[in-house]
């Protein structure tokens, strides 16, 4: 592996960068591992760099039914935040953007983080409340937030209508400065090449039939479209797909499988610098580096895997958008697209052991694990290496759905997530 | 948008016409209060939520307003049937 630094890229300059070595090799698998981590998003790729780079666990598979980030990955509309409202959801979220701030450097791959700010706008009394009660009580736990009138929303973005006579007026907005975007791919490329860079193994093409449990219940390892793989530790990381996984372990989980669409715009030169979201009515958006209006729109009703949703909640989606943002109404999208988001009850992660001995999970991310990546990744990788689960990712455990000590971050969060 | 066949008004109607109300044949406990903790996390969180197969829940809400069942392909999103609330599991 070449260090990118500015002397390599100078000297393949030279020769037309036409010598630039793989970034990571195509592996095909052994038969025993130390861990597996089924799934090779940006999840399961970090947290089979954690564990090589942080515990010293480096025979380890990453193993993907399709490509690296072919999957959530690769689909989702890239946003970073962490202004959630209940403890237990700020320190997770938090966790996650505090190794984004480095990550680029520890990765040694740019993954174009961009603090852009992640502006809440707030279009009636109850949102006003509802955000004011976020502000104080993220700020209670040391992430920020703070409160916008219309005015300075406007100035922080200038494309926002705050006409009082707007459908839906702008009465305020709550700010997450250190919010913002990063390049979705990239994160997955960076963390495979890091970890193959350690030793990881990352085998692509390679679908998971059957999990194999020993006479004391225990995992033995996975049954694979490329055979079977022994390891008494396996990680799943594999988003919509965990029921179908977790049911060959003989584990029914809470968990329903979604589509949740996205859409792009043509490109346009530089005009939107940060990132809205708008509860009431349904719509973020934000701009990326190649100029695409990048937008979200709402899961679909229905438990579906077939990665693609219907057009009426695109139009939906737009509706909103036209209404607070004018200048856009001639706008013509590009793409839409759909991935397979799994979510659970109370809208927040599943991140810890199973009932199975050496089977660990890491789900339940609905429609915001992107923002996660890397802390979803340290934390599994954590729980892998000590068998326990950090005191971050602890109260995101399975048994809360037992014990009734949910996180209800789906009343906290109003929609999207 | 998919087109659903409405069991009541024996028509195939858009999408928009109708809510989805989750998984079907999840039997309401008969007496709640002798239920373990074990089976309140089955009833109340536990689904299926397979990849083929599903057995769901519609409401005809923009319609005749009843809830009845369907059978859908969760990969291709395709309705293999739908029948009436209360007709047992197909």
């Amino acid at each position: 592996m070449t260090r990118f630094s500015a002397l390599s890229l100078f000297t393949k300059a030279l020769g037309g960068h036409q010598s630039w070595p793989e970034q990571w090799p195509d592996a095909a698998p052994k038969p025993a591992y130390d861990a597996i981590i089924v799934g090779g998003g940006g999840h399961g790729l970090g947290a089979a760099y954690y564990l090589a780079k942080k515990y010293g666990i480096t025979n380890v598979a990453v193993i993907e039914k399709g490509w690296i980030g072919g999957g959530n990955t690769g689909r989702n509309t890239t946003i970073i935040r962490s202004n959630y409202l209940y403890d237990e959801s700020a320190h997770l979220y938090d966790h996650a953007v505090k190794l984004w701030d480095g990550l680029s450097q520890e990765l040694n791959y740019n993954t174009m983080y961009s603090k852009r700010g992640v502006m809440m706008l707030a279009h009636n009394v109850h949102d006003v409340q509802s955000f004011k009660r976020h502000i104080h009580a993220n700020r209670l736990n040391g992430v920020d937030n703070e409160w916008l009138t219309p005015e300075e929303a406007k100035a922080y973005c200038p494309p926002l209508n705050i006409s009082p006579d707007a459908r839906h007026p702008v009465l305020g907005a709550a700010l997450q400065r250190r919010g913002g975007t990063a390049r979705h791919d990239t994160v997955a490329w960076g963390y495979a090449r890091a970890a193959a860079a350690l030793g990881v193994d990352i085998i692509q093409n390679c679908a998971v039939t059957g999990i194999r449990r020993g006479a004391d219940g225990a995992i033995e390892g996975v049954e694979t479209t490329r055979g079977y793989i022994a390891s008494k530790r396996v990680g799943v990381s594999a988003a919509g797909n965990t029921s179908v996984i977790m049911q060959m372990a003989g584990l029914d989980f809470p968990l329903e499988s979604y589509p949740l669409q996205a859409l792009v715009s043509e490109p346009i030169k530089p005009v939107f610098p940060c990132v809205v979201m708008s509860n009431t009515v349904h719509a973020y958006m934000s701009q990326s580096d190649k100029g695409e209006l990048v937008i979200g729109a709402g899961t679909d009703q229905y438990v579906s895997y077939s990665q693609r949703g219907a057009l009426h909640i695109v139009e939906h989606t737009l509706a909103a958008i036209c209404e607070i943002f004018p200048i856009f109404r001639r706008m013509r999208m590009l793409r839409t697209w759909g991935g397979i988001v799994d979510v659970t009850p109370d809208r927040s992660p599943i991140l810890g052991k199973t009932p199975v001995q050496g089977l660990y999970v890491n789900c339940g991310w609905g429609t915001g694990g992107f923002k996660a990546t890397p802390g979803a990744g340290d934390l599994l990788a954590y729980t892998m290496a000590k068998d326990e689960p950090h005191r971050i990712n602890a109260p995101f455990n399975l048994d809360r759905f037992r014990n009734g000590r949910l996180i209800d971050e789906a009343a906290a969060a109003a929609v999207a997530h | 948008m998919i087109l659903i066949h409405c069991p009541y008004c024996d028509e195939k109607r858009a999408e928009l016409e109708f809510a989805y109300a989750g998984e079907a044949h999840i039997a309401r406990p008969l007496d709640p209060s002798a239920l373990s903790d074990e089976e309140w996390e089955t009833y109340l969180f536990i689904r299926n939520n397979p990849r083929g197969r599903h057995h769901e829940r519609w409401r005809h809400a923009h319609g005749c307003g009843r809830f009845f069942n369907a059978v859908r392909d969760t990969v291709t999103d395709k309705f293999e049937t739908t029948y009436k609330a209360g007709e047992p599991r197909k």
